[in-house]
C-alpha cells in the first residue's frame, strides 16, 4: 500500500492505496465521489474527466498515486455556494442531456475548453469534445450549451473588471 | 478492469530512476503519462513487478532553445508542445501533428517521449520526428549516447532503447521559416491514422528549395519518403503531382479492417501531395 494526499474538491484526503488503484475508482470508492462515472474499458468516452491540477484527464487513465500532491476537481466540486457552475446552468437551460451519463465527463471537458479558448467557434466545441461519447443526444445541444456558457462566462469577467 | 498487482516507485532524479530500473531487472516497466502503458496494464496484456513512474522528475519536463536545435524533455505532455512557441516557430511540422493526436484529455497527460518509445506504427508522434531528423537522447546504466532518429525505430513497438535505458530528450534541429503541415486520414474523429503524412518544405522564389516527408502507418515503423524529397527540389505549386506519386515506393504498408495495403499506397501518394501543398501554403 502507499499512502497518498490528494486534495479532491478542495478537501485533502489522505489514504493508503494500492498503487493499481485507478483515480476513477479512488474517487468513487473511497472519497465518495459518485458523481464522476466509468463509461467503458478503452479510454475513448470521456465519462470519468476531472480537473488534474486544473486540466481536463481521463481518471480511468491515471493511477490514484499520480495524482498525490495534486489538486483533483469532480463534477461535485464545481457548483458554490449551491449555486450551478454558469457550464451546468447552461446544460441545464439548453437541453444537452438526456439520459445524463456523459454529462458529468462532458461538463469537465466543456469547462477545460472555455478555459483554454474564451470563445470557441461550433467547430472549436465540437474538436474540444473530441475524446467524449454521448451515445443520446446527438451533440447538438452539448454543442449549444457550451456557446452558451462561453458567452455567460466571458460576460461574468467583464462585469468582474 | 483493472491491472494486476505491482509495486511502484517514483523516484525525484535520473539516477534513482536509473537505479530502481536496474535492481529491478527484466520485471519492471516505466510510466510516463501512462496513456499507451495504462490501458495496457488494464487489459493484462503485461504485468510488471514494479512500475517506475518518471512523472516526478522535474528535469525530465520542458522545452529549451539548445542554439542550433530546440531540446524537448522527455516527459513533456502533449499540450505543452503544442502551445509552445519555440516549437511553432522551429518545428512547427511537430505542433502540427502533435495537435491531431487523441483528444484533449490525453494531451494532457501523454509525453513525447513516451510516445516515441512506445512506437506504434499509427502514431503521430515518429513521422515528424523523423522528418525533422531529431536526435535522440538516450541515458542508462553506461552513461548517455544520443541516436538519430532514423536508427531509433527499430520494428513494432521497438526502439534503440533498451531494457534499463531512458529515452531523456529530443532534440530537433531548428527548421526556421519552413512551412509545415501534417495530413491525417481517419474516417471519424477521434481514430488512429489510417495513413498520414508529415512534409515540411523551405520555399526560395515560391518553389521548393528543401522537402523533407515522413509517413505514418506505412510500415512497421514510421518512414521517411526520401526519393519523394529529392524530387520535390525545384517544384512549385503546380507541378506537385508527379514528384508525390512515389511516396509509397519502398513501403510495406499493413492491411486491416480500415484499408488494405494497396489503399494505403494510394492513400500515401494523395497525402503527400495535399501535405506539400499546404506546407507551401496552396
Ligand atoms: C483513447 C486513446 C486514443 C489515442 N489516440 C492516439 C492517436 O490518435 N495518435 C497517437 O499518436 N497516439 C494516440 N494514443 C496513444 C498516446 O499517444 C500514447 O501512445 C502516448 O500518450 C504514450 O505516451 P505516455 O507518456 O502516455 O507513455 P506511457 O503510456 O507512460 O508509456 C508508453 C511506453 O513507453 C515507455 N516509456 C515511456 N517513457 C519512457 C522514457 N522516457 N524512457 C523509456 N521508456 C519510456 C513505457 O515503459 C511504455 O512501455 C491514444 C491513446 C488513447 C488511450
Ligand atoms: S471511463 Fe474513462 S474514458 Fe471511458
Ligand atoms: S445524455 Fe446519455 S450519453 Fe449523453
Amino acid at each position: 500500500m502507499t499512502r497518498i494526499t490528494v486534495n479532491v474538491d478542495g478537501v485533502s484526503c489522505t489514504d493508503e492505496v494500492e498503487p493499481r488503484m485507478l483515480l476513477v475508482h479512488y474517487l468513487r470508492e473511497v472519497v465518495g465521489k459518485v458523481g464522476t462515472v466509468v463509461g467503458c474499458d478503452t479510454s475513448n468516452c470521456g465519462a470519468c474527466t476531472v480537473h488534474l491540477d486544473g486540466r481536463s484527464v481521463k481518471s480511468c487513465n491515471v493511477l490514484a498515486v499520480q495524482a498525490d500532491g495534486h489538486d483533483v476537481t469532480t463534477i461535485e466540486g464545481l457548483s458554490s455556494n449551491g449555486e450551478l457552475h454558469p457550464m451546468q446552468a447552461a446544460f441545464h437551460e439548453n437541453h444537452a442531456l438526456q439520459c445524463g451519463y456523459c454529462t458529468p465527463g462532458m461538463i469537465m471537458q466543456a469547462v477545460d475548453l472555455v478555459t483554454e479558448n474564451p470563445n470557441p467557434s461550433e467547430e472549436e466545441i465540437r474538436v474540444g469534445l473530441e475524446g467524449n461519447l454521448c451515445r443520446c443526444t446527438g451533440y447538438h445541444n452539448i454543442v449549444k450549451a457550451v456557446a452558451a456558457a462561453a458567452g455567460s462566462m466571458s460576460s461574468e469577467r467583464t462585469e468582474a473588471r | 478492469m483493472i491491472p494486476a498487482a505491482f509495486d511502484y516507485v517514483s523516484p525525484t532524479s535520473l539516477d534513482d530512476a536509473l537505479a530502481a530500473l536496474a535492481e529491478a531487472g527484466d520485471d519492471a516497466k516505466v510510466l510516463a503519462g501512462g496513456q499507451s502503458l495504462l490501458p495496457i496494464l488494464r487489459m493484462r496484456l503485461n504485468a510488471p513487478e514494479k512500475v517506475v513512474d518518471l512523472g516526478r522528475i522535474e528535469a525530465l519536463r520542458g522545452i529549451r532553445d539548445g542554439g542550433d536545435h530546440i531540446a524537448i524533455g522527455a516527459m513533456t505532455p502533449y499540450s505543452d508542445v503544442v502551445t509552445d512557441a519555440l516549437v511553432q516557430e522551429h518545428a512547427g511540422l511537430l505542433a502540427k501533428a502533435v495537435e491531431t493526436v487523441a483528444d484533449p484529455q490525453i494531451r494532457h497527460r501523454g509525453t513525447v517521449g513516451g510516445a516515441l518509445v512506445h512506437a506504434d506504427p499509427a502514431g503521430d508522434v515518429g513521422a515528424p520526428v523523423l522528418a525533422l531528423d531529431a536526435t535522440m537522447v538516450v541515458v542508462g546504466p553506461g552513461g548517455e549516447r544520443t541516436v538519430g532518429a532514423g536508427e531509433f525505430f527499430r520494428d513494432l513497438f521497438e526502439t534503440a532503447v533498451g531494457d534499463g535505458e531512458l529515452l531523456t530528450e529530443i532534440r530537433i534541429p531548428k527548421h526556421t521559416g519552413w512551412g509545415s503541415a501534417y495530413e491525417k486520414f481517419v474516417r471519424v474523429s477521434h481514430q488512429w491514422s489510417i495513413v498520414a503524412v508529415a512534409a515540411t518544405v523551405r520555399l526560395e522564389g515560391g518553389s521548393i528549395a528543401e522537402a523533407r516527408v515522413g509517413l505514418t502507418n506505412m510500415g512497421s515503423t514510421p518512414l521517411r519518403a526520401s526519393a519523394v524529397e529529392q524530387a520535390l527540389v525545384g517544384k512549385g505549386l503546380s507541378d506537385l503531382e508527379s514528384a508525390c506519386a512515389a511516396a509509397a515506393d519502398g513501403t510495406n504498408p499493413p492491411s486491416d479492417l480500415n484499408g488494405d495495403a494497396d489503399y494505403r499506397r494510394h492513400l500515401a501518394a494523395v497525402l503527400t501531395r495535399r501535405a506539400v501543398q499546404r506546407a507551401m501554403g496552396g
